[in-house]
């Protein structure tokens, strides 16, 4: 194709966005559009599938039966939002087998707050009522994303979201209103979880470096400090409401511009666990790599068996 | 028949569903593939599911205020009636397979009798029972198929499985007072009738995969009885550690 030619179709691609209209596999795209979307696609694939492991950690501890089905259903959940997201990626010409090495080699990253420890029960209660909740406020705008298979993933993956949202808020309630113990550990689990949501929802703007970029093709429709802001906002009454304290001195709401002011963040913790050195990324990425290693030989067989019967098939065809 | 006796009776078939459901739920998040990890996370679902039934009904019958909770996570381990085999813990994905299979068969085998208890509720449950475990045993069965006409590797692996988990197979079949008790009252099922359907369905499936049935005449018990293995405490440790440590508190 001559330059001329890529320019057209170039012109036409971004007429298209413009317009809102969807992107589709089969459409041609530049292969800049191509490459950002699995990046973002497949980091947040494999951000649903280690996502699994912290709160995986509580399945066999559950203190009740009703908390354990909820949790079970919950981290299953998470297995489909990744199997969903896999295939919108591989629509984008990327098999599940780079996509996986890519993971488990390091190359792709995957939200870091999972990289933190879930220590008690209570941290059930926070990871759904602040993480999924920081997830749904990044995630709504990607229903309408400019790439189709993106956007269909993401209508099903919020509604399922904000469910585990409320069941994850359901939890601290019940901790908040509980013996001081249980409101202690919900406290607990608070403070330790706040300032890992904060950071969760990106650099700094004047930090990030795919959001220029982002915006213009629909797969950000917000900066990183509106999303935060956003989800402080949502956040604070919340917390007010059963009773418990946000852990940062500097918090205030500030009437002039309708929003709560916050301290700073630290940063350079954000920085340390998106470079590995958090406390539980060695851990989530040797869960990730044995399960997949452990389970070479369960696929090699599903693969040669599947193989074996259709030889038996076209046997008795002749 | 007693109250007693037919919570006892309860235990015997919920135990296996509230242990085996346990051992599925220790693999969410590390199966060998997105989809079978979800697969077995649907099963533990619906054993769990199924446990919470069974266990509704007994505290209803106990009429002491107990709850479904009181009596998954706090009974010391002589009381639970779960058998040998489904607390036999995932060794690999071969045990995990075989373990379900086992259990499977004869799981389907008991609610297609229990679903004509006299007991209307015992006869719901199953009845709603069945569909899931129809899929189950479908489930475990094609997989005992793919791993023994699989690969060279896989076969070794799921004959090893079944080799060491055959032993824990007559258990099923053995009938405790209660269980007389029930089968007496036109409660519970007579399970030396489903014996030997079991066997054949079990070797069918086993030697369309490819799969040597043991030859063992020795087979292990007590689970009914109470009577575990070392791995049951393990499990337990970990199944009540929150009621246990946090005693008397709303979840």
């Amino acid at each position: 194709m001559s330059e001329k030619e890529i320019k057209n179709l170039e012109e036409i691609f971004e007429q298209r966005i413009a317009r809102d209209e969807k992107i589709e596999p089969k459409d041609w795209m530049p292969e800049k559009y191509r490459k950002t979307h699995i990046r973002q696609i497949s980091q947040h694939a494999h951000s649903e599938i280690v996502g699994m492991l912290p709160e995986g950690n509580w399945i066999t501890r559950a203190p009740s039966l009703r908390r354990k089905v909820a949790l079970l259903a919950k981290v299953q959940d998470e297995a489909g939002h990744g199997l969903y997201l896999y295939s919108a990626c591989e629509t984008l010409g990327i098999s599940r087998e780079e996509l996986y090495e890519q993971l488990h080699t390091g190359k792709a990253k995957y939200s870091s707050i999972f990289n933190y420890p879930t220590i008690t029960w209570a941290d059930m209660g926070a990871i759904g009522w602040l993480v999924d909740g920081a997830a749904i406020i990044n995630q709504v705008p990607l229903c309408s994303t400019s790439y189709g298979p993106y956007a269909r993933a993401m209508i099903r993956v919020c509604k399922e979201e904000s469910f585990h949202q409320r069941q994850g808020y359901e939890i601290m309630i019940t901790l908040a209103n509980g013996t001081p113990e249980q409101k202690a550990m919900a406290q607990d689990a608070l403070n330790r979880w706040w300032w890992p949501s904060l950071m969760m929802l990106g650099p700094t703007d004047a930090e990030s470096v795919h959001t220029e970029q982002s915006m213009k093709w629909k797969l950000k429709r917000k900066t990183n400090d509106e999303l935060r802001q956003q989800f402080i906002d949502q956040t604070v009454p919340q917390a007010d409401l059963i009773g418990l304290t946000i852990p940062d001195p500097d918090l205030k709401w500030n009437e002039k511009t309708g929003h709560y002011d916050f301290g700073e963040i630290n940063w350079d913790e954000f920085w340390q666990v998106v470079k590995g050195h958090g406390p539980c990324n060695k851990e989530r990425l040797s869960a990730r790599v044995n399960a997949w290693e452990n389970g070479q030989w369960v696929r090699d067989a599903a693969m040669t068996y599947a193989q074996k019967q259709e030889d038996k098939k076209l046997k008795k065809a002749i | 028949m007693k109250n007693e006796n037919i919570i006892q009776y309860i235990y015997g078939i919920a135990d296996n569903a509230l242990i085996l459901g346990q051992r599925l739920s220790e693999l969410c998040g590390h199966g060998p593939s997105l989809e079978t990890d979800i697969a077995l996370t649907n099963m533990a679902l619906d054993l769990l599911g199924q446990t919470r039934s069974y266990y509704q009904y007994a505290a209803q019958l106990s009429g002491d205020g107990k709850t479904e909770d009181d009596i998954a996570f706090l009974r010391i381990e002589r009381q639970y009636k779960n058998v040998l085999l489904v607390e036999q813990p995932n060794r690999h994905f071969g045990y995990v397979i075989a373990r379900q299979f086992f259990y499977d068969v004869f799981h389907l085998f008991l609610l297609q009798e229990l679903q004509h208890s006299k007991d209307e509720i015992l006869s719901a449950i199953a009845k709603k029972a069945i569909k899931e475990v129809s899929y189950h045993q479908r489930f475990s069965s094609d997989w005992i198929k793919r791993l023994g006409d699989g690969t060279k590797e896989s076969h070794q692996k799921i004959q090893e499985a079944v080799d060491d988990l055959w032993g824990f197979t007559d258990e099923l079949f053995h009938m405790t007072e209660d269980d007389l008790l029930a089968f007496n009252s036109g409660i519970g099922v007579d399970l030396s009738k489903i014996k030997d359907a079991y066997y054949q369905k079990i070797k069918e499936v086993l030697e369309e995969a490819t799969i040597t049935p043991p030859e063992t005449k020795w087979f292990q018990k007590g689970g009914k009885q109470g009577i575990h293995s070392e791995h049951m405490g393990y499990l337990l440790a970990d199944l009540q550690y929150m009621q246990r440590t946090y005693p008397n508190m709303k979840w």
